[in-house]
């Protein structure tokens, strides 16, 4: 890390602190951030190593529970924040940290060019396929007939399948995980956060509240974890996996490759983050004579 | 020449090649020690229509552009006809002898025998040179340097239809528009509003800038990409407006100096992000070249309709500065002031500008465009008060030490709800009142800096013109053409027009007979902000929305 003097320790989940919430009790995003910690704790990085990124929504708060960086922005941006920051100190590991509504409905465009431009940030979903901080509205994931106030007779659009889009899109890193798989989850993220490029890792939650359909015992009925003989660089078998939901689910690593990242192709960033770098006024001089 | 000044108009299709020709001539009388001001106005297609590039020329300075025209260049045969209208006494229309014009003041050129069709733009450049007096050598150069290096052959092939044209251009017609020729030309640089933004912005410190094209600030950005490897900073087309700016704002957390550069329609996009970094206290400069709205508009023309788009921008409040550069240098140093204002204040800063001076190229000192130190950016995290580290923590000004993530071991938090000091999301509703109220102190600093109106002419006038922004030059000449018929007549030029200081003005308005908002939009939104301000209604107001920039002609029509 660039610029610090700090001896060498190991970082513990106590590192990552632990506070009060504003969540309901019952909530996914308890055992998300659980794993989150354990993931930051696995990969060995300090707090101050780590820039999270999210937008709006109850899956939003949760960086605000841990120590780190952060930068919660406005409801479905993060991802730009995020390129905006990753491009000016690609030191950082940046994770963005947002639910279903924020990055695939209000922030959709910024999914697909987040995906193209192959940007070294982990994008981790909480994907409970409501919209819980404003009481149970649909998202672009709900399945289709589902109730709500706003959706009285049912859901009509079809749900939106992230990790068909982003395996379509041939995303550098894309995962499915479960709330209810702790461990699981928590390795899917270290390995995204190892991943240079793009690393989806959407996690399938249920929502105590506003979701009585998808809940927590249906999801552990369904969710399987992918065999071991899954060859996540095989992008047309990638594909079928994408589409599989219904009596089962597959959770684990869908699929990868290893296209060079973003920021990897900035030669400026050569010399170091954008931060405290010098103004050339000599070249400005030159450039300026261009004008004669 | 009766005021001592030329204006060439060339007038074309899109795709003739007219900004080429447009831009060699005005090189190439900038190389020869002439002062210019040139106005570009165009339709919004890639071919065709009807597109004007004028020249305003003097052997003393120009600050304006005129309606009159003493030599119209026609490269298509509509133009004559357009533009009869706007000749001037001793004028002269240059045209194809293959056209069917009619007139006794044409200059039948025969292009057909010159050049090919496709080089019959450097024929006219030849031809138009040669009458006002410009030396081949110095437009061969011009021509050269536009051309040479990417294309030598093309070069080449349009130094042969220079010199065929300039040999054909008859000695006869020359005197009358020749310029007085100027020995030992001052050095100077030829450049436009968007190109001095971009060099200011560059000279400034920026790091970081994000896109979506849109006209006319496009070239803002396309200064920035060509120089982003040797400048080191980075350039990124967004997705669309949301993203640039947010992206801009991610950047700027991160320690890069971030501008974005939009115009309305892209600007109202972007207007959340400007909220976002207001709360956050992030620095950002945010460059509005404005063109007619509502909606799409006239897209590549001329108005000053978005000063309370930009003033009201973005949910909620918070202190922010406009800038409006009333002339190319101007547009260099305001935005190299806005970098360092936005770093010092914490907050999104802006500059006003139009499409009639982002495209308006003017001869300038390089004197006149010195750099003032960048922006500084500390990354000393030794002095930063309370630990743990408080992004937010409330000082006497409001202005919070200010780190940056990843830069050292301390946690840098920011968030788009209210927060506490350091930077978590917050119900509590005194954390709320004192957050508040440190946003708004930061707006008695900006306050502090707010560089004055321009006051010019008489001091107890009969009458004083109020003007913002790009018209400086027009209302400027307009006022001295009326001094020149004995009036009595001051000008008043905002080129910051937010925050306003009531101080700074009120003296003038008062002593003066009449106060007149001259305004390049349909309702006097800088006299209505004054009147909101100061309670002062200027009643007068000579406003133009034609999708065209004020001259001194405008407005001196408009003040009857």
């Amino acid at each position: 890390m660039t610029g610090i003097d700090s001896e060498d320790k190991m970082i513990t989940v106590e590192d990552y602190g632990d506070y009060e919430t504003a969540w309901c009790p019952g909530c996914g995003n308890f055992s998300i951030l659980k794993a989150v910690k354990q993931a930051l704790v696995a990969s060995q990085l300090k707090p101050h190593e780590v820039l999270f990124v999210s937008g709006i929504g109850q899956a939003a708060k949760s960086p605000h529970y841990l120590n780190a960086n952060l930068f919660n922005g406005l409801h479905g941006r993060s991802l730009p924040v995020a390129t905006g920051a990753k491009l000016a100190n690609p030191t950082l590991t940046v994770i963005v940290e947002s639910g279903d509504g924020c990055n695939y409905g209000e922030g959709g465009n910024h999914f697909l060019a987040a995906i193209r431009r192959n940007l070294d940030v982990t994008l981790l979903v909480h994907d409970n396929q409501v919209y819980g901080l404003t009481k149970g509205q649909a998202s672009p994931t709900t399945q289709e007939g589902f109730v709500t106030k706003a959706q009285p007779e049912g859901v009509i659009s079809a749900p939106f399948n992230p990790i068909a889009v982003a395996v379509a899109m041939q995303a550098g890193f894309v995962a499915r995980g479960f709330a209810g798989e702790i461990d699981h989850l928590s390795e899917l993220i270290q390995q995204g956060i190892a991943h240079r490029g793009i690393a989806l890792v959407d996690v399938l939650q249920p929502c105590v509240s506003f979701n009585k359909v998808t809940t927590f015992a249906w999801y552990k009925d369904r969710c399987k974890p992918l065999a071991p003989t899954h060859d996540p660089t095989d992008w047309e078998k990638a594909m079928k996996v994408a589409r599989q939901w219904g009596d089962e689910i597959p959770i684990g690593i869908i699929y990868r490759n290893e296209r060079p990242s973003f920021d990897e192709q900035f030669p400026v960033l050569d010399q170091g983050p954008l931060v405290g770098q010098d103004v050339d006024q000599e070249t400005i001089k030159t450039i300026m004579e261009g004008y004669m | 020449m009766k005021d001592n000044t030329l204006n060439i108009l060339i007038g074309g299709e899109a795709g003739q090649g007219l900004v080429t020709l447009g831009y060699l001539l005005a090189k190439s009388l900038v190389r020869s020690g002439y002062s210019i001001v040139v106005t570009q106005s165009y339709q919004s297609r890639i071919r065709g229509g009807h597109n004007t590039f004028a020249i305003r020329v003097s052997v003393d300075e120009v600050i304006a552009p005129k309606e009159s025209v003493d030599l119209l260049v026609a490269l298509d045969a509509d133009t004559v006809s357009l533009h009869r209208k706007d000749l001037s006494a001793d004028s002269l229309i240059v045209v194809d002898s293959a056209f069917d014009v009619d007139g006794d003041t044409l200059l039948k050129v025969p292009f057909r025998e010159l050049a090919q069709a496709r080089f019959s733009n450097i024929a006219a450049l030849g031809v138009v040179g040669s009458l006002v007096g410009l030396d081949e050598g110095l437009m061969a150069t011009a021509l050269d340097d536009f051309f040479g290096k990417k294309k030598p052959q093309l070069a080449e092939e349009n130094r042969r239809a220079l010199a065929a044209a300039v040999e054909w251009a008859p000695e006869q017609v020359t005197e009358s528009f020749k310029l007085p020729s100027i020995n030992s030309p001052p050095k100077r640089l030829m450049m436009n509003g968007n190109e001095a933004i971009a060099l200011g912005a560059l000279s400034g410190g920026l790091k970081f800038c994000a896109f979506y094209p849109m006209t006319p600030s496009t070239s803002i950005v396309l200064n920035l990409a060509t120089q982003a490897q040797r400048m080191g900073l980075i350039v990124e087309q967004a997705e669309d407006e949301i993203a640039a700016i947010n992206m801009a704002i991610g950047a700027s957390f991160a320690g890069a100096p971030s501008m974005v550069a939009t115009s309305g329609g892209g600007f109202a996009l972007m207007v959340e992000g400007v909220s976002l970094a207001a709360m956050t206290e992030t620095p950002l400069v945010i460059v509005v070249a404005q063109r007619p709205g509502p909606a799409t508009g006239l897209p590549t023309r001329t108005e000053q309709a978005d000063l309370e788009l930009v003033l009201y921008s973005g949910h909620g409040e918070f202190p922010r500065a406009i800038f409006a550069p009333g002339t190319v240098e101007e547009c260099f140093h305001l935005t190299s002031r806005a970098l360092k204002l936005a770093e010092q204040c914490q907050g999104p800063i802006f500059l006003l500008t139009d499409q009639f001076l982002a495209d308006s190229y003017r001869a300038v000192a390089t004197s006149d465009i010195e750099s003032s130190p960048p922006v500084t950016i500390s990354l000393n995290s030794q002095d930063i008060g309370a630990i743990p580290y408080k992004r937010f923590a409330i000082t006497e000004s409001g202005i919070s030490p200010r780190l940056f993530p990843g830069m050292s071991e301390h946690l840098v938090v920011a968030d788009s709800d209210e927060h506490t000091e350091d930077g978590h999301i917050t119900e509590d509703l005194s954390v709320r009142v004192s957050m508040v109220e440190k946003r708004f102190k930061k707006g008695d600093w900006i306050n502090s800096k707010v560089i004055p109106p321009d006051i010019q002419g008489e001091e107890e006038p009969d009458m004083l013109l109020v003007s913002w922004g790009s018209s400086k030059g027009a209302v400027q000449e307009a006022a001295s053409l009326l001094r020149s018929r004995k009036e009595k007549v001051a000008t008043l030029h905002f080129s910051q027009v937010w925050p306003l200081v009531p101080g700074h003005f009120m003296k003038h308005f008062e002593q003066a007979r009449e106060v007149v908002s001259i305004e390049g939009n349909a309702s006097g939104q800088l006299a209505r902000l004054i009147r909101r301000e100061t309670g002062f209604h200027i009643k007068k107001k000579v406003l133009r929305y034609d999708g065209l920039p004020p001259t001194p002609e405008s407005i001196l029509r408009g003040l009857g």
